[in-house]
C-alpha cells in the first residue's frame, strides 16, 4: 500500500528524516509513534505530498508521488489542527470538500448523525468550539471511502463519548480491509487500536512490529513501560 | 482552480473586512461627490487614494488572508487538488473580491451622481481599471511574501515595507537620481524607472488622462512619443499585465516547491 | 369690392416708390455686370468700365485672373459666390483706392513666393475699405492691409494648407494700420491666424482662429488694441502679444494649445494691459509671462491647464484677482524666489483649507507655487513624478517653510467656492 524508500528531509540545518524505509501492506491499523521532533508529522506529510522530500521515493498503491496529485483520491486525511475558513457554514464546508473530490458516494449523513452535528450545520465555522470543529474534521475525513486513512492526533479535544464512537469507527473501517495510519500521544488509545506500531527516533525507524513484539524486545510487561524503556535507553 | 477560487471568494464575500473595505469606498465616493459637488476634483482626489490605498489594502489583505487560512490550506493540500490550483485559486479569490469591493463601492455613488452623462466617465473608468490592476498586483506580491515567510510578523513587516517602498521611497530615490544626473538625457531612464514600479506606472497611466496638457510640455522625443500617442497607454497597460503575470508565476513556483 | 379711390391711392403709392428707387440708384452710381456672356467678361474689365460709386456685380462662375487692380471707389460684389482662381500665379486683388468694398467671393490658389508676400487681397495705403464674406482657400497670405486705416474686415473664412512656417503666410495681416475692425472671421491652417504689426486702435472680435501653425493671434509693437469674444483653439503656440502697450483682452477662449512651446497666451514685454473674463482651458501653459508689468488679470477661468500661469523673468506689479484656478497640474510657476505680483481673492481648486467663520474666504492663506514646479523648471524629466505621494510630501514641507519658492507669494483670501463670473 505505502512504500517509502530511503527518505531524507532537512528543514534548514535540521535533518528531520535520515533515511526512512517503510513498507506498509494493505489492511490493518498502523500507529506511528515517537517523541516530539522525531519526524512523525513530517513522514505523514511526505506521504500526503505536503512536504517534498530531499531524496528518496514514496509510492502509494504502486504509484509514485512525484508530480502526481490524483493519488490523494485514495487517501482520507485528518489534520492535527482543524481550522477552516471561518465564514463558511458547516454544511457548506462539507459540500465544498465533496465538490473538490468529485465524490458522490459519501456517508456524511450517517457521520453527522453519529457525532450529533445536526444543530451545528447552519453555523459558521468560526463560532464552533474546538471539540465540535474536531468532529466536523472527523466527518470530513471519514465520509469518503478511500482505502488509506491517515489520522493525525484524532482524539484531541473529543469528549469521552465521541472518543468511543471514533474508536468504533476506526475498527469498522479496518473491518472493510482499509489501511489506517494513526499518530497519537495517548498510548492507551494506541495500545487499544493498533495492529502494528512504527516507532520513529531521531529521523529513523527504530522499531516496526506488533505491540507484543515490542514488549518482548524491550523485556517490559506493558506497552507504556516498553516505550519508556526505548526512550530512556536512547537518551541514556 | 476555479473551485478553490469560488470558495475563497464566497468565504471573503462574507467576511467582515470585505464589507469594511466596500463601505469605506462607498463612503469615500459619496463624500467626494456629494459634499464637494465637483466631479473633476473628485476624480483627482480619487486618483491619490487609489494609487496609495489600493496597494496598501491589497498587500495587507493578501498577507492576512494567507496566514489566516494556513490550516485550511493544509486541509486542501491533502485533497486531490493540484497545489498550484490551491494557491492561485486563493489568490484570485482574494484579489477578485477586493477588486469588486473597489469597483462597486466607488462605482455606485458615481453612477448615482450621473457619471454616465459626464465627460469624466473615461477618466473614472480608467481609475477603476487601474485600481483593479493594482489590487491584483499587490495581492500577488503579498502572496509571494507570505509564501516565502513562515513567520507571520516577518511577513507583515515585509509587506508593509514593500508598500512603503513602492509608494514613497522609490519615488524619492527616483527624484534624487533625476536631479543628480540632470545633465544627461533622462527621458528613457525615467520611463523605464516608471515601468518598474506598478504604483508609478498606474500614476502615469492616470496622468495621461488628467494632466496631458502638462506632460506635453516636455521636449524629449521619447516622452513625446510616449505621452503624445496611444503608445504610452498601450505600453502602460502591457506593463501592468506583466506586473500581474510575473508575481503570479512566482506564486505558482514557490507553491510548487514549498513544504507545509 | 374695393372702390376706385383706394385703387388710385395704391397706384400712386407704387409710382412714388419706383421713382424714389430710381433716384437712389442714380445717386449710388450704376451697376456693371460681369459674366461670361456679359459685356464685361473679366472682373478687371468690369472695374475698368466703372467709375467711383459704381457697383461691379460679378455673376456666378469661375474667373481665372490675377493682379486685379481696384483703383476706383467701387463696390465689387459677388453674386452667389463666384470663384476667382489665381492659378498660383501671384497676388489676386489689389486695392489702391479709398472706400472700396469687396464682398462675396471665393478666392483660391494664391501664388507662393519666397521673395514677395502674395496675398489673396491687399489694400495699399488706402482708407475706408470693407472686406467681407470672402472665402479664401489655398492661399499664401490672405488679407493683407498695409498702411491703410479705418477699414473693416468682416465674416471672412480663410482656410489655408500651411505645413511649414517658412513657406506659409498669415491669414489676416495688419501692418501700420489704425482704427480697423476685424470681426467674425474664421481663420485656420495658416501661419499666424491674425497678425498685427505697428497697428493701433484695432478692434478684433468674434473671430475663430484655429489649427494655425504658429499663433492664433499675434501682436507686435501695437498699442491700444482690443480683442474680445474670440476663440483661439489648437494653434501651434497659442496667442502671442509682444512689445505692446495698453491691450485689452476680454472674453476670449484659449484652448487646447498643446506642445512643448505652446501656451494659451504669451505675454512678452507687455505693459498696462487688462486681461479679464477669458477662459484658458487645456493648454500646456495658460499664460506665459515674460517681462510684463502692471497687467491686471481678473475674472478669468484657468481650467485643466498644465501650468495655469508661468512667470519668467522680471514681471512687476501685476495683479491677479478673482480668477478661478481649476484642476491645473500647476497653478503658478516662478523661476525665481522673488515676487512683486499680487494674488488675492482667487478660487483655487487645489486649496485644502477651511472656513470656520463661514465668510466664503478660506482661513488659511493659499500658496499657489509648489516646490515641485520649481523642480520641474530645473529638471523637466521630473514631470513624470507629478502627483506622486513623495512629491506631495516635499511640497507640503516647502509649504510649511518656503525656501525655494517666493515667501510672500500667497493668496491671503482664497475663495472657498468657484467664482461665478458675470459674462454677457
Amino acid at each position: 500500500m505505502i512504500e517509502v524508500k530511503d527518505l531524507h528531509k532537512k528543514f534548514g540545518k535540521n535533518e528531520v528524516l535520515k533515511g526512512i524505509d517503510l513498507n506498509i501492506e494493505r489492511g490493518g491499523i498502523f500507529s506511528v509513534l515517537g517523541p516530539n521532533g522525531s519526524g512523525k508529522t513530517t513522514l505523514i506529510k511526505c506521504i500526503l505530498g505536503m512536504v517534498l522530500p530531499d531524496s528518496g521515493a514514496i509510492s502509494v498503491d504502486g504509484k509514485p508521488l512525484k508530480n502526481n496529485f490524483k493519488y490523494r483520491n485514495e487517501i482520507d486525511y485528518l489534520p492535527q489542527i482543524a481550522n477552516f475558513p471561518g465564514n463558511l457554514k458547516v454544511n457548506e464546508l462539507i459540500a465544498m470538500i465533496k465538490d473538490l473530490r468529485d465524490s458522490k458516494a459519501t456517508k456524511d449523513e450517517e457521520l453527522i448523525e453519529l457525532f450529533k452535528l445536526q444543530p451545528f450545520l447552519n453555523k459558521k465555522l468560526a463560532n464552533l468550539s474546538g471539540g465540535t470543529k474536531q468532529k466536523v474534521n472527523l466527518v470530513l475525513t471519514f465520509m469518503f471511502d478511500s482505502p488509506l486513512i491517515i489520522l493525525d492526533e484524532p482524539t484531541s479535544g473529543l469528549d469521552p463519548i465521541s472518543h468511543l464512537r471514533l474508536k468504533n469507527l476506526i475498527f469498522s473501517e479496518r473491518e472493510k480491509g482499509k489501511t489506517i495510519l494513526v499518530t497519537s500521544h495517548i498510548l492507551s488509545f494506541v495500545e487499544e487500536i493498533a495492529d502494528e506500531i512504527v516507532f520513529l527516533l531521531e529521523g529513523k525507524i527504530y522499531f516496526k512490529g506488533t505491540i507484543t513484539e515490542l514488549k518482548t524486545k524491550t523485556e517490559q510487561p506493558d506497552f507504556e513501560h516498553a516505550i519508556a524503556s526505548i526512550l530512556s535507553s536512547s537518551y541514556a | 482552480m476555479l473551485k478553490i477560487l469560488k470558495y475563497s471568494f464566497y468565504d471573503l464575500m462574507r467576511s467582515r473586512w470585505s464589507y469594511v473595505y466596500f463601505l469605506f469606498y462607498l463612503l469615500l465616493g459619496v463624500v467626494l461627490l456629494f459634499l464637494n459637488n465637483d466631479l473633476s476634483k473628485a476624480v483627482i482626489t480619487l486618483m491619490n487614494v487609489i494609487i496609495i490605498l489600493v496597494p496598501l489594502i491589497g498587500t495587507i489583505f493578501g498577507v492576512m488572508y494567507y496566514y489566516n487560512s494556513r490550516e485550511f490550506t493544509e486541509l486542501l493540500l491533502a485533497q486531490p487538488v493540484k497545489r498550484s490550483s490551491i494557491f492561485l485559486g486563493q489568490y484570485f479569490g482574494v484579489a477578485t473580491s477586493l477588486a469588486m469591493s473597489l469597483v462597486i463601492g466607488l462605482g455606485l455613488p458615481f453612477v448615482f451622481y450621473g457619471i454616465f452623462n459626464s465627460n469624466a466617465i473615461w477618466d473614472f473608468t480608467l481609475l477603476l481599471v487601474t485600481g483593479g490592476f493594482l489590487t491584483f498586483i499587490f495581492t500577488a506580491l503579498a502572496f509571494v511574501i507570505a509564501l516565502s515567510n513562515e513567520n507571520k510578523i516577518k511577513g507583515f513587516g515585509y509587506a508593509i515595507l514593500l508598500w512603503l517602498f513602492m509608494a514613497v521611497i522609490y519615488d524619492g530615490i527616483f527624484l534624487m537620481s533625476l536631479l543628480y544626473f540632470e545633465d544627461y538625457p533622462l527621458d528613457k531612464f525615467s520611463l523605464i524607472a516608471t515601468m518598474l514600479n506598478p504604483v508609478d506606472l498606474s500614476r502615469v497611466l492616470i496622468l495621461l488622462k488628467l494632466d496631458i496638457s502638462a506632460l506635453l510640455g516636455y521636449t524629449g522625443a521619447v516622452f513625446q512619443k510616449f505621452f503624445g500617442t496611444s503608445f504610452g497607454l498601450l505600453l502602460s497597460f502591457a506593463m501592468l499585465i506583466v506586473w500581474v503575470v510575473v508575481p503570479t508565476f512566482f506564486i505558482w513556483r514557490i507553491a510548487k516547491r514549498k513544504d507545509f | 369690392m374695393p372702390n376706385f379711390e383706394t385703387i388710385l391711392k395704391k397706384t400712386l403709392h407704387i409710382f412714388t416708390l419706383v421713382i424714389l428707387l430710381f433716384a437712389t440708384a442714380a445717386a449710388m452710381g450704376k451697376t456693371i455686370n460681369v459674366c461670361s456672356t456679359c459685356e464685361a467678361k473679366t472682373i478687371q474689365e468690369g472695374i475698368n468700365q466703372a467709375s467711383d460709386g459704381d457697383t461691379v456685380l460679378v455673376k456666378k462662375g469661375i474667373y481665372k485672373e490675377v493682379n486685379i487692380i481696384v483703383d476706383k471707389s467701387i463696390i465689387l460684389l459677388g453674386e452667389n459666390l463666384p470663384t476667382i482662381d489665381g492659378e498660383d500665379k501671384g497676388e489676386i486683388i489689389k486695392i489702391v483706392a479709398d472706400n472700396v468694398t469687396v464682398d462675396g467671393f471665393k478666392i483660391i490658389n494664391v501664388g507662393t513666393s519666397y521673395t514677395s508676400d502674395y496675398a489673396a487681397i491687399r489694400v495699399i495705403k488706402k482708407n475706408g475699405y470693407l472686406i467681407q464674406n470672402l472665402q479664401l482657400e489655398k492661399l499664401f497670405f490672405g488679407i493683407y492691409l498695409e498702411r491703410s486705416d479705418n477699414g473693416k474686415v468682416l465674416n471672412n473664412t480663410i482656410k489655408g494648407d500651411a505645413i511649414n512656417e517658412y513657406n506659409s503666410g498669415n491669414g489676416i495681416q495688419l501692418w501700420y494700420c489704425n482704427d480697423v475692425e476685424v470681426r467674425g472671421n474664421d481663420v485656420q491652417n495658416v501661419r499666424d491666424g491674425i497678425y498685427l504689426e505697428f497697428s493701433d486702435n484695432i478692434r478684433i472680435s468674434h473671430n475663430l482662429s484655429r489649427n494655425n501653425l504658429r499663433y492664433g493671434l499675434h501682436f507686435m509693437f501695437s498699442n491700444n488694441d482690443i480683442y474680445e469674444y474670440n476663440t483661439f483653439e489648437n494653434n501651434g503656440a497659442g496667442v502671442a502679444v509682444m512689445f505692446s502697450k495698453f491691450i485689452e483682452m476680454k472674453n476670449n477662449v484659449f484652448k487646447e494649445n498643446w506642445g512643448t512651446a505652446a501656451f494659451g497666451l504669451l505675454l512678452k514685454e507687455i505693459n498696462d494691459a487688462t486681461i479679464s473674463n477669458n477662459v484658458f482651458k487645456e493648454n500646456t501653459v495658460g499664460i506665459n509671462l515674460e517681462g510684463s508689468n502692471r497687467v491686471t488679470y481678473h475674472n478669468n477661468d484657468f481650467i485643466s491647464n498644465g501650468w495655469a500661469i508661468k512667470v519668467r523673468g522680471a514681471c512687476y506689479a501685476n495683479s491677479f484677482k478673482e480668477n478661478n484656478f481649476l484642476y491645473n497640474s500647476f497653478d503658478i510657476s516662478y523661476n525665481s524666489n522673488i515676487n512683486d505680483n499680487e494674488f488675492d481673492n482667487n478660487y483655487w481648486s487645489n486649496y485644502t483649507g477651511y472656513d470656520l467663520n463661514k465668510d466664503g474666504i478660506g482661513d488659511v492663506p493659499y500658496r499657489p507655487v509648489k516646490l515641485f514646479s520649481y523642480i520641474v523648471n530645473r529638471t523637466p524629466e521630473t514631470i513624470i513624478l507629478l502627483r506622486s505621494l513623495f512629491i506631495d510630501i516635499i511640497d507640503f514641507s516647502e509649504k510649511v517653510s518656503p525656501v525655494f519658492t517666493p515667501d510672500n507669494l500667497v493668496d491671503e483670501n482664497p475663495k472657498m467656492k468657484p467664482i461665478k463670473h458675470d459674462r454677457s
